[in-house]
């Protein structure tokens, strides 16, 4: 067994391992350190098969940002972990449903990934792997600014859209709140703020 | 190849790193003696100066000091965390040093993502933080983890927008090639801090939020907050904390003089300066830029929380996103652009 199939189940055995403690820890801050977890755990995946830019873009947006605001939000609810448990029972069947369709689904699009006619000698023909020589990010940026410009900057817009929604939503000017205004902080100068009075002693003002 | 070369390749790489590691605790128990000594000087004390000449074994002192005592955690906290954060913050910032070139072809792992790497790291600084102003279930332990998480997530997106000017200007993500980029007639006006002086400020004060040095260390604000997320942490799990920090320091100095100053190239392209070795460069480009960081600390006032979120939002990231279209405008249209 090589090094690299080495480091491919140990990283693969803790993804799993992780993602199972995610859904089974019984504090949802565990959880979320779990799902942290499996996240450097697939980052590390992709590095094994080459796709650095790929492993190092998953760890910076998703381990360095999205999952510090998840568990942001996570630490500061006040949950109660015994009525959390409590209805576990009546849910379970629904749960084990969406499950159950869910794995169908899955073991459907791999079973037909694999067998599908033609399928293969399509994935072969279009995949025309760039030379050795150019890096990882060069080749993603040679299709991603060509011949996927115009899905890349949609993609922008519609992250774009859900930004300027959010703020909209969210944005109260409420009236008896009392603002900050910076250019009057940074305008003021000492002869507005201060007034220097000589106080004799024992005269007081 | 055989294992027995798998082997003896497994075994350098690991010499390297334990040698590069010691190398770089033995240089942070001096820079941090250095950062005592600055901030003294500026307020005209002394310092340390009792622990071997001119107080040089201070730092050793305080490491003997901290492993004899006994590590406490308080009642109620989450055990396994608690004592996990300072190894995530310390182990970490010590990863980050291995895509760091230190010299010409000195560089334990020269990765075609370097940059990247190092940022993906620093990102991650921030849980240990978290953790530990978590797992401490206490109150300002709690509230500055809050901070951090608001303080360093915001001051990330800046320092990305100005890492990807630099990229641009040397058209590569390996740190050994865009130090190589920097290479000139010129020595020093050839570095990229000439041309992309706005740039090297905010990836300065960027670098400051981001590693919690004052002006901005709301997150240990000891006028607020005691002393931060580490309130509760005392012996080993304080000095992981602190250590981390400062090898994160140390990690935004030598990206700042990768990025701006040139690595370890010869500010003077000539005889004389070429033939000292470029560690010594690099050192002496790592000291000025820690130089900097400790004289801010001296020196400056700490902000309030709400100034620096709008340093951040309001300032940092529309002047650095408009630089990178003007950077890239000026490259494309100058024909200047790498290919």
């Amino acid at each position: 067994m090589s090094v690299a199939a080495a480091f491919f189940y140990l990283f693969a055995f803790v993804l799993v391992g992780s993602a199972v403690m995610v859904i089974s820890s019984r504090n949802p801050v565990q959880s979320v350190l779990f799902l942290i977890l499996a996240f450097v755990n697939a980052a590390a995946l992709f590095l094994l098969i080459g796709a650095e830019f790929l492993a190092l873009i998953l760890v910076v947006v998703y381990v360095g940002a999205v999952a510090v605001l998840f568990l942001f939000v996570v630490m500061m609810l006040d949950v109660d972990f015994v009525e959390l448990r409590q209805g576990f029972l009546q849910y379970l069947p629904i749960g084990l449903l969406v499950g159950i369709i869910f794995l169908a689904e899955l073991v459907l699009v791999v079973g037909a990934w694999a067998t599908g006619p033609g399928i293969s000698a399509a994935v072969s023909a279009a995949a025309a792997p760039a030379g050795s020589d150019v890096s990882n990010v060069k080749a993603i940026a040679q299709v991603l600014y060509t011949d996927y410009i115009y899905f890349f900057q949609a993609a922008g817009f519609v992250l774009l859209v859900a930004m300027i929604g959010a703020i909209v939503l969210t944005l109260r000017h409420k009236a008896n709140v009392k603002r900050q205004n910076i250019s009057a902080q940074v305008a003021r100068t000492p002869e507005a703020a201060m007034k220097v009075v000589k106080v004799r002693p024992g005269q007081g003002l | 190849m055989s294992w027995q070369d798998t082997l003896l390749q497994v075994l350098i790489i690991l010499g390297q790193s334990l040698a590069l590691l010691v190398a770089l605790l033995i240089f942070i128990a001096f820079i941090l003696l250095a950062d005592r000594k600055i901030w003294a000087a500026v307020q005209l004390r002394r310092g340390p100066n009792v622990v071997g000449p001119f107080g040089l074994l201070q730092s050793f002192a305080d490491l003997l000091k901290f492993v004899l005592k006994e590590p406490t955690v308080p009642a109620g906290a989450n055990k396994v965390l608690f004592l996990l954060a300072p190894l995530v913050t310390c182990v970490l910032a010590l990863a980050a040093w291995a895509v760091v070139p230190i010299a010409d072809g000195w560089v334990i792992a020269d990765i075609n993502v370097g940059v990247l790497y190092i940022f993906a790291i620093s990102s991650l600084g921030v849980y240990g933080i978290i953790m530990g102003g978590w797992a401490s279930n206490s109150k300002y332990p709690f509230l500055a983890a809050l901070r951090s998480a608001a303080q360093m997530v915001s001051y990330e997106v800046s320092i990305g927008f100005v890492i990807i000017t630099v990229l641009m200007c040397a058209g590569s993500l390996n740190l050994s090639a865009i130090v190589e980029a920097q290479n000139g007639r010129f020595g020093f006006l050839n570095w990229y801090f000439l041309p992309l002086l706005p740039m090297f400020v905010i990836f300065f004060v960027s670098a400051l939020a981001e590693t919690n040095r004052p002006p901005f260390d709301l997150v240990e604000a000891e006028s607020e907050l005691v002393a931060g997320f580490m309130t509760e942490y005392g012996s080993t799990p304080y000095l992981l904390f602190m250590l981390g920090e400062y090898v994160a320091i140390m990690t935004m100095c030598a990206m700042g003089t990768i990025l701006f100053l040139g690595g370890w190239l010869s500010p003077l392209p000539f005889a004389p300066f070429t033939w000292v070795p470029g560690l010594v460069w690099f050192v002496i480009k790592l000291c000025f830029m820690f130089f900097l960081f400790a004289m801010a600390k001296a020196m400056v006032p700490r902000y309030r929380y709400d100034q620096l979120m709008r340093l951040g939002w309001k300032v940092f990231l529309p002047i650095s996103l408009i630089a990178v279209v003007v950077v890239a405008g000026v490259l494309h249209f100058t024909g200047n652009a790498p290919q």
